[in-house]
């Protein structure tokens, strides 16, 4: 015997799930045309291992398998963790790092919805510190294409024939920029730095600015299902173009412009598909807003004067523990309440 | 006409078109009529009727509960004429499925009325017009069933701004208030009239949702044949709850009027029309409440509004409808706010707007409840702007003050956060038990206070006794002892005389010199010890003479306690 309301509409957690691994899609179509298919093979070790993962913890804690693996959020977790990972990264890197965060950033906190950390960023954060040499390996356009796939499936198993990976990979935009700016002796600008680059594309890395537009679409449809709201992305936009912008104008010459920073490293995906994890960001309509400008500002800040290739992953996690006062502080007026 | 908007609301599949389709069909008495004399918010009214007592349509037969209840009570009546073979207890049209005090009726055939006469309410004083109107048992027909006299309190002394007429009827399935337009919109309109009048209200909106045209168009032509002035039919945007009066009033004049406050207050006031059309029966026409329009909807062969005499067994209004053979269950209301009933057995009262017939395959059980994963869905559904995630995490760990102060009491129940929750969680079941676990928290406290008030009292009336009774022996020591010293110095005048009248002014003037070197008497010392006691008592406590800030910090407490006593008041302000 239920009562009121009797009616329901046809949603559910698996439904917002799917969804949000379906726009994810063409960011990973474009990952797989300028860089091969070893991102699907990641994200097939990923997801296994989510499953697995979750299955064995499920089974521990005494709860039924069937609703919370079907539900979908283990594969939205793995599938995050594959994309903001190298593509090349040894395979029990992204095993590793799936598996904590399954274990330890979702399950010890209590399984879904009751993480207060985004899992995904704290697999990333925790095998950034412990392996930084590893996740520092992003493969450049040029070596990638002269590689097939079974090359790749090679190396991420670290299978004969070996290669080093040295020898194909080189530091992102980000990294590269950093490095030179902060080689004092050498006296560069982010123009020279930019114009030495050999995988400089239009706005920022070649192919990876396809894949950041890739998200970009997928997001935007995300928005258009109401999946999300506009809070989290167009801040987190906003205020990343905002601060790359002031500091651009103020001084080109050591940073770089905003379009650069919002197609290079992980800011896309950040935008759409990490920051709008829903558990562990802010709910109200001006937390959000908040939340997502702290993640943004922390990120450019990470990026411009810290010393990690990207600063997402560390942004996301400080502000998620924000989350109970920002939410707290910006409750919205209550009908014929006064503010 | 400019529209407001309310945060959120849903827009469920309407399932109106059936039954809106027929006319009203007018049913005749059933074979037993069981008419619960507590039917409106408020106190039960008493029966004034024994079994086999004769009765006639429309004769009273329970008295509004003034004793108890105040003025928040509503007199009900005979629907039709028979006799009374019981006043027993029945089952109510309650989920809860108690029983309450009904009056049974056999009807007689005949349908006989009592003595019909208008009501002139123009001749007569505000106050007697209430008392004619609870008299005659009108109440919010809604679905609220507060007692309508309560709600023209306003008088004719200060003018009421906008008087909204509620024909929204946004549930799905419920199609009663649309009938009635379509058919009785020159009485439903009389109805309004005598309302605006006895409110003195300047003007009159009359909302009504867009998916209902025929009914938009019967209103409109009413009013323009009416010639009244300053009233006007106002299509609004279909979306539930638009007819929540809240949401309405918000719609139609942009004004939000909180919780616990009084809509006059605000200079707007909202009736329901079919609480129009029951003013205009019982005014005009002299009769009181005793029928309402019932739409029977849902897993049955033909939906159809029906005009049921109040105290109709559901199972009698059912049976017109042909319910399929896998019902499995019957719904007061609609499918977003109604209850489901008992049984079929119980009967129709002023409240039913909707029998809503129900099947496994039409109202499937919800999927299993997932965790909530925070994702603002229910939050951008709720009509009163509220964060129905936080509630219900505060209601699940029963962290109740939070949940108060989160604003819990303003959750007006209407089901959007639950019917749109992606996880299947039933969001207002944990309302309601968080509400009525405060409802009984408060309840406790205030039988607590009062306990603790009687042992204080009492503990004060003991020790006052105590100190009577003391100062009444030491007088009485003090008298005999003065009497016995007067008698030793009269018999030995000569020999005791100087000590004898030291004596007696020592013991006479022990008050005046109580520095003197003799020892004091009992008197003296159950007095000093009475004084040492009654300063001790002041100066012990310290909330005798509490500097300022304690004061402003002791102001503060006791104002939150009355918010939140406030709050918890079980029964809603005059919604319709």
């Amino acid at each position: 015997m239920n009562n009121s309301p009797y009616l329901h509409k046809a949603a559910s957690v698996q439904s917002v799930m799917l969804r949000v691994l379906l726009a994810l899609l063409p960011g990973i179509a474009a990952y797989v045309w300028f860089f091969g298919a070893a991102i699907l093979l990641q994200i097939a070790l990923a997801s296994l291992t989510a499953f697995a993962a979750e299955a064995v913890v499920l089974k521990l804690r005494g709860k039924p398998l069937r609703p919370f693996l079907t539900d979908g959020s283990a594969l939205v977790t793995a599938w995050l963790i594959a994309l903001s990972f190298p593509p090349l990264a040894p395979w029990w890197l992204i095993v590793l790092a799936t598996a904590i965060a399954m274990v330890v950033a979702k399950h010890l906190y209590g399984g879904l919805g009751q993480n207060p950390f985004n899992p995904a960023m704290v697999a990333f954060a925790l095998m950034i510190i412990a392996y930084p040499q590893h996740l520092s390996q992003w493969p450049s356009l040029p070596a990638v294409v002269q590689m097939d796939f079974a090359a790749q499936w090679a190396m991420i198993f670290n299978l004969p024939p070996t290669q080093t990976l040295d020898a194909l990979t080189m530091a992102t935009p980000l990294d590269a920029l950093r490095t030179a700016l902060h080689n004092a002796e050498s006296k560069t600008t982010i123009a020279s730095a930019w114009a030495n680059y050999p995988a400089a594309g239009h706005l920022a890395d070649r192919g990876r600015e396809w894949v950041a537009a890739g998200y970009l679409a997928g997001g935007v449809w995300l928005m258009q299902q109401r999946i999300i709201t506009w809070h989290l992305p167009i801040a987190f936009i906003a205020t990343l173009g905002l601060a790359a912008g002031t500091a651009h104008l103020i001084n080109p010459a050591e940073f770089a412009a905003p379009l650069f920073h919002l197609f290079s490293g992980g800011a896309m995906l950040a935008a759409f598909f990490i920051i709008t994890d829903p558990v562990s960001a802010a709910t109200t309509p001006y937390g959000k807003l908040i939340f997502a400008a702290g993640v943004a500002f922390i990120t450019w800040i990470i990026r411009c004067f810290g010393a990690y290739p990207d600063g997402i992953a560390f942004a996301v996690l400080l502000m998620n523990m924000c989350v109970p006062l920002i939410d707290m502080a910006t409750q919205p007026r209550v009908f014929g309440h006064k503010k | 006409m400019r529209l407001f908007n309310f945060n959120g609301g849903v827009k469920p599949e309407p399932h109106k078109k059936n039954a809106a389709g027929l006319p009203i069909a007018v049913l005749p008495a059933p074979s037993f009529l069981v008419i619960p004399l507590h039917q409106s918010i408020g106190g039960t009214p008493r029966p004034l009727v024994n079994a086999g007592d004769f009765v006639l349509k429309g004769q009273r037969i329970g008295a509004g509960d003034f004793s108890t209840a105040g003025e928040m009570s509503s007199a009900v009546h005979a629907s039709t004429s028979g006799q009374v073979v019981a006043v027993e207890e029945r089952c109510m049209p309650h989920p809860s499925g108690l029983s309450a005090l009904c009056v049974i009726i056999k009807p007689d055939g005949r349908d006989q009325w009592i003595a019909r006469q208008p009501f002139d309410y123009r001749h007569h004083s505000p106050s007697d017009t209430r008392a004619y109107l609870r008299d005659a048992g009108i109440v919010g027909l809604g679905g609220a069933v507060f007692p309508t006299h309560l709600k023209i309190s306003s008088g004719k002394h200060s003018a009421l701004d906008t008087l909204i007429i509620n024909g929204a009827e946004c549930e799905p399935f419920i199609t009663c208030d649309d009938r009635l337009m379509r058919e009785r919109a020159d009485a439903v309109l009389r109805g309004i009239g005598i309302l605006r009048e006895l409110l003195n209200a300047k003007q009159v909106l009359i909302g009504i949702e867009d998916n209902k045209p025929e009914a938009l168009a019967a209103m409109t032509a009413a009013v323009q044949s009416s010639n009244q002035n300053g009233m006007a039919v106002v299509a609004v945007p279909t979306r539930y709850p638009a007819g929540g009066a809240k949401q309405l009033i918000r719609v139609l004049t942009g004004i939000e009027v909180p919780h616990g406050k009084r809509a006059t207050d605000y200079g707007v006031q909202c009736f329901n029309v079919g609480t129009a059309y029951a003013v205009y029966e019982a005014v005009a026409l002299g009769q009181p409440l005793i029928s309402r329009i019932v739409t029977v909807a849902g897993n049955v062969a033909a939906p159809r509004n029906y005009e049921v005499l109040i105290g109709t067994p559901m199972k009698d209004v059912m049976a017109h409808s042909q319910p399929l053979d896998d019902t499995d269950r019957l719904i007061m209301g609609g499918p977003m706010m109604g209850v489901t009933m008992p049984g079929n057995e119980v009967p129709v009262v002023k409240a039913t707007n909707c029998i809503l017939v129900g099947s496994p395959k039409l109202f499937p059980p919800p999927p299993p409840e997932m965790p909530c994963i925070r994702c603002g869905e229910c939050a951008k559904a709720c009509p009163a702007n509220l964060q129905p995630f936080e509630l219900y995490w505060f209601s699940r760990a029963k962290i109740f003050g939070k949940a108060q102060e989160y604003h819990l009491f303003d959750c007006i129940e209407c089901g959007c956060c639950a019917y749109v929750c992606p996880s299947n969680i039933p969001l207002v079941d944990y309302y309601r038990f968080a509400k009525s676990e405060i409802w009984a928290h408060e309840r406790e406290k205030e039988s607590a206070d009062e306990a603790r008030e009687r042992y204080e009292f009492r503990q004060l009336r003991e020790a006052r006794e105590q100190q009577e009774k003391a100062a009444r022996l030491a007088a009485k020591t003090a008298a005999s002892r003065a009497a016995a010293l007067a008698h030793v110095a009269e018999s030995h005048p000569a020999t005791n005389a100087n000590q004898s009248a030291a004596e007696v002014s020592e013991s006479a003037s022990a008050a005046t010199a109580p520095d003197q070197a003799a020892a004091p008497t009992p008197a003296e010392l159950i007095a000093a010890a009475l004084a040492r006691a009654r300063v001790q008592a002041t100066e012990a406590k310290n909330t005798t003479a509490p500097t300022a800030a304690q004061q402003a910090e002791i102001d503060a407490i006791e104002a939150r306690r009355a918010e939140i006593r406030a709050q918890a008041q079980p029964h809603l302000p005059p919604d319709d």
